[in-house]
């Protein structure tokens, strides 16, 4: 008996080495996969794109802005990640020859703007207020949920800028402007808030590396159209259209980017120097789906539905027949009773005319006549 | 967990049968209608509709099933408790005068909240219709974020309300709905539609190109029966679209579905129980070879609509005959002779609003309003929303019919608050038969501050349309509408009496230039001080500050130069 007891303990106890042994070779090999799987760093995938310029003949940077909202949305995100900033509604500007669509191709190829686009922040509401609030977090508590950045700390965000600029700073709608020093301030605000894992900047306005020379934050990409003391081309203009369709260095981006798919491996190398750092980590939005095959059941809950029949019942008993009002009751209008107003006690106007007229009154008379007033 | 299973069973049981019929969900339909409506001027004019109307009690039971009324609607209703809601986004301005009256026309946005009931009891002593608002009740903003309800607005149409500054809104008066000022200048941008039934017909790049384009979305409660002891909720969304026939056609006023939209209506939508398509025909009746529609429609329909008999071809999507030959339907209508050109009829009632004046002080609103009917006179009520910063002065407000003076029966004026709200002008208007009716008044303008200007406004500044109600007498008598049995179109506004038909007509959105200042005067100001500041006191300040001495001439050869700039490397003083 004890034999047999020590055998099967010795049994068990090899048999729990192996399986341990077993396990943890699995599991090492599960933790290298998983590593692999999650060695980006980040989770979900945001994009704020804005353009800041006004005016029909700007149409280049609405162009620009749509077409990198129409390639991050192929590659992937969503618009509910998405917030976009225009300017200017060059769709349904009276001066577009061909309304609802804005070209980004000559000869009319491509409409950017096509039946799905969804606009977060148009017109007269892109300000650089609400772009900063916008990336800080600090916006007020109506603000619908498609206008808010709700990045964490596992984000990539892509932030694409484009409109007129110079050394320092980049124009908002022709009245105001953003200086380098704000921006880096507001992207140190949300490195602080860990509002993001890392962040991916391109701007495309003349002198628009100056935008990113003040950046003083961790895991900040930045890309620009130009140097410091260059001014960034518009690529082709439109005979029909009569304005410019795109800027240069948007288009070479973006024709990059055509050839990306969202599983691709292509790194920023290819585009431009960094390595090691994959193009879909920020153009296409990462989705690790776990696959389950067990079923599960949803129970019905009959005391909810009991309790609102027995109200229907009761409801009908009770109300009384309704009937519709006239559209126009010419007899009512005409015959109503003024509205009472509110009593207002009298304002400093009135109380100074009477203490003087009652001053001039005394004066004039004297203090006897007083006991015929009280 | 098995111990469980038949306890619970049990408990169900013991419930009984009543909880088993279980209240089904809320009963709702959606009909879709499209009307074709050749216009006097040669232009076609489209009017899509899709009504849903959901059997339910929105405001007392929490629901939480919805099918075809949408949810986002349903909740907002649900939430700030409203009684009506109307929200019409215009492009283009409809011309009365060439095109008739309109079925529902629409400004450039018109947002109108009610929390008035459009039905009272019939028991209740209070006085009927719209007028049972209080006249305090404002509108239906919480008290704590004005801000919430266009905001909410603005992302469930995709579409930005309101300018730069406040929502300002007018409170109540007494007749007349509680309408928010027709915010005048707004950019819906987006366009989202499904893709079966009559919506196939919609796309954005024909329905833009357009002389006129309307969308609106009207929520409202109606009865549920005859009896109306319950209501349910109506939605309609319209989209009126006015194609320039003489730029599509090629020259020609012939028109069909293809040339309009560029597509053909292939099969109805599986969730509608109606889907029809009419086409008005009335003058193919008068004169027979006039015009030709093709596919020849298999009923016609007949009806006093606004105020004159007019004859509808049917095409109804869910007759198989129809759909079964081609799978596609493509209606066309030609016109045999072309029709003589004959002044078109005027309507009854159309209006017409400027300004006039010089200058960036002052200016002069006016409104005229035609009464064209031979010889019955009618009421107009005239509703004007004018901002704050076109300060009105009513005692210029005059009203003159014919060259003599005419007083209003009605007449109440809220002036407007600074920022706050807007003027508020609302009167009853008498308008004499075959008469113009003029209705001036004239303002200032202000001066804004300094950041309360847009980023263009040399752009100008909108106001709002003028909103003319009236009951016009009808040619011809109608006959009281059966909600379910006729067509959309005309149970929009259903008559009561038959010897007037409601209409709601609006006035151009006028551009005014207010006083602008030149912004760039604060760079060129902080310059130009900055200069002379730095010129002058800069100067003075060398002048008294420095000191002067005379420096040897430098003689010495070159050795004693290289030494020097040694020296003067090391920094040391020179020889």
């Amino acid at each position: 008996m004890a034999v047999t007891d020590s055998l099967s303990r010795a049994a068990t106890v090899l048999a729990t080495v192996l399986l341990l042994s077993f396990g943890s070779v699995a599991a090492s090999h599960i933790e290298d996969q998983a590593e692999q799987f999650f060695r980006s760093g980040h989770t979900n995938n945001w994009a704020v794109l804005v353009c800041t310029s006004r005016f029909w003949f700007n149409y280049r940077h609405v162009a620009n802005t749509l077409s990198v909202y129409r390639s991050v949305k192929r590659l992937g995100i969503p618009d509910s990640h998405i917030v976009l900033m225009l300017a200017d509604d060059m769709a349904c500007n009276p001066r577009n020859p061909k309304p609802a669509t804005v070209f980004s191709h000559k000869n009319m190829e491509l409409n950017v703007y096509g039946d799905d686009v969804e606009v977060d922040y148009r017109s007269y509401e892109v300000t650089v207020e609400n772009f900063l609030r916008v990336l800080t977090g600090r916006i007020p508590p109506s603000t619908p949920r498609s206008k808010r950045l709700l990045s964490d700390d596992r984000s990539n965000i892509l932030i694409y800028m484009t409109g007129h600029g110079g050394n320092g700073f980049l124009k908002f709608q022709d009245s105001e402007e953003i200086t380098n020093i704000e921006l880096a301030d507001a992207f140190e605000q949300m490195w602080q808030k860990r509002r993001y894992n890392e962040l991916l900047f391109i701007i495309d306005t003349c002198q628009g590396a100056s935008m990113y020379e003040r950046f003083y934050s961790p895991n900040i990409m930045a890309l620009a159209s130009s140097q410091v003391g260059e001014d960034s081309l518009s690529h082709q203009p439109d005979p029909a259209i009569g304005v410019h369709l795109m800027d240069r260095y948007t288009f070479y981006v973006l024709e990059f980017l055509e050839e990306i798919n969202p599983a691709s491996q292509t790194n920023m190398n290819d585009l431009r120097d960094p390595k090691n750092v994959l193009i879909t980590d920020f153009f296409g939005s990462v989705r690790k789906v776990e696959i389950t095959t067990e079923t599960i059941k949803l129970q019905q809950d009959s005391e909810i539905m009991e309790s609102s029949y027995k109200e229907d019942q009761m409801d009908e008993k009770l109300m009384e027949p309704l009937k519709y009002a006239e559209q126009l009751p010419v007899a009512q209008i005409i015959h109503q009773k003024p509205k009472l107003k509110d009593w207002h006690p009298p304002g400093g106007f009135i109380l100074g005319l009477w203490a003087l007229i009652i001053m001039v009154f005394f004066k004039t008379y004297g203090i006897k006549h007083m006991k015929f007033i009280f | 967990m098995a111990a469980a299973m038949p306890l619970a069973l049990l408990v169900l049981l013991l419930l009984g049968p009543g909880g088993w019929c279980l209240a089904e969900p809320p009963r709702d339909s959606l009909r879709e209608e499209l009307v074709i409506t050749p216009l006097p001027s040669g232009d076609v004019a489209a009017t899509f509709q899709f009504r849903t109307r959901w059997d339910s009690e929105l405001q007392r039971e929490g629901v939480s099933h919805y099918r075809l009324f949408p949810k986002a609607l349903g909740q907002l209703i649900s939430k700030y408790s409203l009684r009506e809601l109307h929200l019409s986004f215009t492009q283009g301005f409809w011309r009365t005068r060439y095109w008739g009256p309109p079925f529902l026309q629409a400004p450039s946005v018109w947002i109108n909240l009610g929390r008035s009931s459009v039905m009272s009891s019939q028991g209740s002593s209070a006085p009927l219709s719209t007028s049972s608002t209080p006249p305090t009740q404002s509108l239906p903003l919480p008290p704590s974020n004005p801000w919430v309800w266009p905001m909410t607005l603005t992302t469930t149409f995709c579409a930005m309300l309101c300018c730069r500054g406040r929502w300002s809104a007018p409170k109540t008066s007494p007749p007349g709905r509680s309408s928010c000022p027709v915010v005048p200048r707004a950019s819906l941008i987006s366009f989202h539609l499904l893709q079966a039934g009559l919506s196939v017909l919609l796309k954005a790049d024909r329905l833009f190109h357009t002389s006129y384009h309307s969308q609106a979305v009207h929520i409202r409660p109606v009865c549920r029966n005859a009896r109306c002891t319950s209501i349910s909720w109506e939605l309609r969304q319209t989209l009126s679209v006015v194609f320039d026939a003489f730029i599509t056609g090629q020259g020609k006023k012939d028109w069909s579905l293809f040339r309009m939209f560029s597509r053909t209506l292939t099969e109805p939508c599986p969730l509608a129980s109606e889907s029809r398509v009419y086409v008005d025909i009335t003058t193919y009746n008068q004169d027979n070879e006039t015009l030709e529609v093709h596919p020849p429609p298999t009923t016609t329909y007949q009806d006093v609509i606004l105020g004159t008999r007019k004859t509808y071809a049917i095409y109804d999507l869910l007759d198989t005959a129809m759909i079964n030959n081609s799978r596609n339907l493509n209606i066309q209508l030609k016109w045999k002779r072309p029709p003589e050109n004959e002044a078109p009829p005027v309507p009854f009632l159309h209006a017409q609003r400027y300004v006039s004046g010089y200058g960036l002080q002052k200016g002069e609103l006016s409104t005229l309003l035609y009464n064209t009917h031979p010889y019955r006179a009618f009421p107009v009520l005239l509703l004007d929303t004018v901002p704050w910063y076109l300060r009105l002065y009513v005692h210029t407000l005059t009203i003159t019919s014919k060259g003599k003076e005419n007083k209003p029966s009605y007449i109440h004026y809220q002036p407007a608050q600074d920022r706050l709200q807007p003027h508020l002008l609302e009167m009853l208007i008498q308008l004499p038969a075959n008469s113009v009716t003029k209705v001036s008044i004239q303002f200032e303008r202000a001066l804004l501050k300094w950041t309360e200007y847009t980023p263009d406004p040399n752009h100008g500044f909108y106001v709002s349309p003028s909103v003319l109600s009236a009951l016009v007498p009808s040619m011809v008598a109608a006959k009281p509408v059966d909600w379910e049995e006729s067509p959309l179109f005309n149970s929009l506004f259903p008559v009561s009496d038959g010897s007037n038909y409601f209409v709601r007509l609006y006035t151009e959105p006028l551009l005014v230039n207010l006083p602008t200042p030149d912004f760039s005067m604060p760079y060129n100001v902080i310059c130009l001080t900055c200069t002379v500041v730095a010129v002058c006191y800069g100067s003075f300040y060398n002048l008294l500050t420095r000191t002067f001495h005379i420096e040897e001439p430098r003689t010495g050869g070159l050795a004693k130069r290289l030494a020097n700039l040694i020296r003067r490397a090391r920094g040391v003083p020179p020889l």
